[in-house]
């Protein structure tokens, strides 16, 4: 068997394991095992990965292996991970073991809580090193219905038409994405002398033009609707601010970047040309996410509200750079992936602690209760931080190396797309800093909450893993260039050959 | 010649001496004690169905007017487990109702009706084939005969039947004028592209809409589906529709295969017009037993797409579909009978909170719902997107957009009752069913079927490697 597929038996087996136990606290421990254990496989992943590298393996992906699925479509479970989707693995297994811990205190229905944030897992796993297009589209499809079921079980305020809305808008995405892959599929055996859903193979295949736009275009606004591009943004908000804290970590943090992913896996890497003529529409569109995201934000009081639609705005930032088509846009943006999936878990964990203990997330009512509990103030001055892109911490050298990246191109589009861009920064440090004062500098309003008690050991563990990770990128970007440069120069390189 | 004749209609031979042991059964009056006669009954069932496993030789027979290949084998014997997970999870029911074996004369008459027509090899036996598969259709259907609502589903059903075998038969007439032979083969060779065959297709086109519910034939299902006991209900939507399905291809590749241009239009737009009312009507309905009607019309609907496909790949995705949508609507169907035999409870807002009363039927009936709306990691997440991959194949690009338009609104549809079961709060406390052994047996077969389907692509490739021998 080969050795990546641990990556996605680890948590089935963890899924069986809490099938089989009754005790909820058992349930708990085994789900943390299991997640802990991901992370610890994962880094040892790429522990492998880089050794591998340094000893010369030059082959596109390694850890390769492929398995008939379904031989008459030439569908195969194909897998292999480069630098790019190593770094998305160790994010999502970041991530998840932070959710699990922030959940440690569910108590409706656990079983079933822990079950749905695994099969989500199971779904990302699988996604990021998925070399068939059809398996890819799988492990996406999988991802989408356990967010339904979070949300509208676990969920608050009206959840119910939220997580429908959610559901529904992430299944048309993916329903555009799946007429882009049978397009390839069919394209490749009418144009390339075989039918094929392996992106390797498919990548050396010339489309015509305009089977490339087609594609191009179908690929690029599915994946788009998942990473929440304007204007298929409307599902993230509402999804955010019904979601319990865990699945919001992992809709901001994860499923949001499987969709980043795929354009840039997908729709540029596959359809080359299209993508270079063509990208100045979603520069359009993203620029035009990242300013009104960030607008949006400003209007909002809610706190879940508030880091949702700034991760619109930064999000935004990740389909800018792919839209870039320069090397280094691409590095910023596979970079910004990372740090706001960890940054935007942090943001929302940390609301989700305040909101357990003041049971409101207004931002106008928090008045003061960060100074009852020191260690969320904290934890939430560091998201904001980073969601501003203070330097030191990973926001800063993300959304840089995307503005440098952009700053490539010459011409006045590029050129205004970056700038408005850039000044987004501006208002993000507007709402930031007025939600942290409002909530931490104020005067206490209310008396209850002078009785409010400070994060708990397993909340403090997530904080602190998270906020590792924030640091890391931010201090050491070039632990990270250094394992995704290669693959974005194939990758760019791939784009202008043709 | 007779060795022969046997060994090739097996599959014949065997139901009809099932019927014959019957009759002596109830001469004997061993259906008094249903218990008992049930017994018999499941273990002839389960002799039928591991027969059919015994490799049969590809052959003719009767000069061609009957014959049998690999593909209709496993066709027969997809049909067969159907019929043995139904009779299984109906047992309770049948005891009650007194009339064993009445009850499975008629369901095996009619599947002996289904198996000549799958065999058939001349219209005039597949019109046999269908009207013997048919007429016992609307005598189960009106089987509570002390049910007003069950003898009208009866009345229903043989009159739309009776109207629709008109529109065939008439078709037929007209092909007999426009090619003088009515042999498959001879069809074959002889039909060309003129007025009068198109209009006798389109009037046998017609007829088999009729049997299979597409729109704008659709009209006698829900009420049907309502009124019909449970486990005829179950029969009607996949036994029955499935044989159907399963000649109609044959006839459309094969018989029709030279009118392909004419033909690929028609079934788009019945497609459509399937897959878009059956979503939005299933939307509307209250009582499950009518959302299942219009959610299995939306689903003949996307059956249609891979049959536009027009080639090999659409015989693969429509016959592992079917084995799908066999497992996921039987699961179903045995839920709702369950609950319903035990509460008569059978509508939406019913089933609010199950997940906490019964949460093994909840889990089944979510994972049978979601393989019927395409969510992996369900089979019927592959059979759909076969389907639709199918339909690509042929370039009817506009049937794939609606296509795609509609698995997100089925989903929206089957998200209802999901709902209901796991985050609405129950209104009235469902009491916890008691489980029979049996029933629960279907279902962990048919949930083992769903789950495992998906990933077992051994299958897949069997039903190719038979498909493209014809």
């Amino acid at each position: 068997m080969n050795i990546l597929s641990l990556l996605i038996l680890i948590p089935l087996l963890t899924v069986v394991g809490i099938l089989l136990v009754k005790s909820d606290q058992l349930i708990r421990k085994i789900t943390l095992a299991g997640s802990a254990l991901q992370v610890i496989f994962a880094s040892w992943l790429t522990a492998q990965y880089v050794s591998l590298r340094h000893a010369g393996a030059t082959a596109q992906m390694l850890f390769e292996s492929s398995r008939v699925w379904f031989r008459p479509l030439g569908i195969n479970y194909h897998i292999g991970v480069d630098g790019i989707s190593l770094v998305m693995i160790l994010l999502t297994a970041v991530v998840v073991l932070a959710g699990v811990l922030v959940s440690w205190k569910i108590e409706k229905q656990v079983k079933e809580f822990f079950f749905m944030l695994l099969l989500l897992s199971v779904g990302a796993y699988g996604f990021f090193i998925s070399l068939n297009l059809f398996s890819m589209f799988f492990f996406l499809e999988l991802a989408v219905i356990p967010k339904y079921l979070l949300i509208g079980i676990w969920g608050t305020g009206k959840k119910e038409n939220n997580a429908m809305k959610l559901a529904l808008m992430l299944m048309t995405g993916s329903a555009l994405v799946f007429l882009g892959i049978v397009g390839l599929y069919f394209a490749s055996g009418w144009f390339g002398g075989e039918h094929t859903w392996d992106i390797m193979k498919l990548s050396h295949m010339h489309l015509p033009m305009n089977v490339q736009v087609i594609l191009y275009f179908l690929t690029f606004i599915g994946f788009g609707v998942f990473t929440g591009m304007f204007p298929f943004h409307t599902w993230a908000p509402d999804g955010h601010s019904s979601a319990p804290t865990a699945a919001s970590m992992f809709l901001a943090g994860i499923s949001m970047k499987l969709g980043g992913y795929g354009l840039l896996r997908v729709a540029t890497y596959l359809m080359p040309d299209a993508a270079r003529e063509y990208s100045w529409i979603f520069i359009i569109l993203a620029t035009i996410a990242i300013f009104y995201g960030a607008l949006a934000t400003l209007m909002q009081k809610d706190l879940k509200y508030m880091n949702a639609y700034s991760s619109v705005s930064h999000v935004g930032f990740v389909v800018l750079g792919v839209a870039m088509i320069t090397k280094v846009a691409f590095a910023g943006a596979v970079l910004q992936m990372v740090s706001h999936g960890i940054m935007t878990a942090l943001f929302f964990a940390a609301i989700g602690m305040i909101y357990d203990r003041a049971h409101t997330r207004m931002s106008n009512e928090l008045g003061g209760v960060l100074k009852q509990m020191p260690f969320i103030g904290t934890v939430f001055i560091i998201a904001g931080l980073t969601s501003l892109g203070l330097p030191g911490f990973s926001g800063f050298v993300s959304e840089m190396t995307v503005f440098v990246g952009s700053w490539v191109h010459t011409g006045i589009f590029y050129r205004v797309a970056t700038i408005l861009a850039a000044a987004s920064i501006v208002i993000t440090a507007v709402y930031i800093l007025r939600a942290t004062g409002f909530a931490i500098w104020g005067t206490i309003t209310r008396k209850e909450y002078a009785l409010l008690k400070d994060a708990s050991w397993n909340e403090r563990w997530a904080a602190v893993i998270l906020i590792v990770g924030i640091v890391l990128i931010g201090l050491a970007p070039f632990l990270f260039m250094h394992l995704i440069n290669a693959d974005v120069q194939e990758i760019f390189n791939h784009l202008h050959a043709g | 010649m007779i060795n022969e004749s046997i060994i090739i209609m097996r599959f014949e031979w065997l139901i009809s001496l099932m019927i014959v042991v019957l009759f002596i059964l109830n001469l004997m009056g061993v259906d008094k004690k249903p218990e008992r006669f049930m017994n018999i009954v499941n273990v002839m069932l389960i002799i039928n169905f591991v027969a059919g496993f015994i490799p049969i030789k590809d052959g003719y027979l009767f000069q061609g007017f009957y014959h049998t290949t690999a593909l209709i084998v496993l066709e027969k014997n997809i049909l067969n487990l159907g019929l043995l997970l139904i009779a299984f999870s109906a047992k309770q029911w049948i005891i009650e109702s007194k009339r064993p074996a009445e009850f499975f004369m008629l369901m095996f008459s009619s599947v002996l009706g289904m198996y000549v027509m799958l065999s058939s090899g001349h219209i005039l036996v597949l019109y046999l084939g269908l009207e013997l598969s048919s007429l016992p259709l609307a005598a189960l259907a009106a089987f509570n005969t002390d049910s007003r609502k069950s003898s009208e589903a009866g009345v229903k059903y043989i009159l739309s039947s009776a109207f629709s075998t008109g529109i065939t038969l008439f078709g037929i007439s007209l092909l007999y004028g426009a090619v003088g032979n009515l042999g498959f083969d001879a069809i074959i060779q002889h039909i060309h592209e003129d007025a009068l065959t198109l209009t006798a297709f389109v009037f046998i086109l017609a007829g088999f809409s009729f049997k299979m519910s597409i729109v704008p034939f659709h009209m006698w299902t829900a009420d049907v589906f309502e009124g019909a006991p449970t486990p005829v209900t179950n029969y009607l939507a996949v036994v029955s529709k499935g044989s159907v399905i399963f000649i109609f291809i044959t006839v459309l590749y094969t018989v029709f295969g030279k009118l392909e241009n004419a033909w690929l239009l028609a079934i788009s737009v019945l497609s459509v017009m399937s897959m878009t009312v059956g979503n939005i009507f299933a939307l509307r309905q209250q009582n499950l037993k009518r959302f299942l009607a219009f959610s299995s019309i939306a689903q003949v609907g996307f059956v249609l797409v891979g049959i536009a496909g027009a080639s090999n790949m659409g015989t693969d995705s429509v016959v592992y579909f079917l084995v799908i949508y066999l497992l996921s609507n039987i699961a179903l169907f045995s839920i709702v009978e369950a609950i319903s035999d035990e509460t008569g409870k059978v509508t939406i807002s019913d089933y609010k909170g199950l997940y906490k009363s019964n949460p093994f039927y909840a889990i089944i009936f979510t994972v049978a719902l979601f393989s019927l709306a395409g969510v992996p990691p369900t089979a019927g997440f592959f059979g759909k997107l076969f389907l639709l991959t199918s339909g690509m194949g042929s370039g009817m690009y506009v049937l794939l957009g609606f296509a795609t338009i509609n698995l997100v609104l089925s989903l929206y549809t089957y998200l209802r009752v999901v709902k209901a079961m796991f985050i609405d709060k129950e209104e009235e406390r469902m009491p916890i069913i008691k489980k029979s052994l049996l029933t629960n047996f279907v279902l962990a077969v048919c949930l083992i079927g769903i789950i495992v389907l998906g990933f077992a692509g051994v299958f897949y490739q069997y039903i190719d490697s038979i498909s493209s021998q014809l």
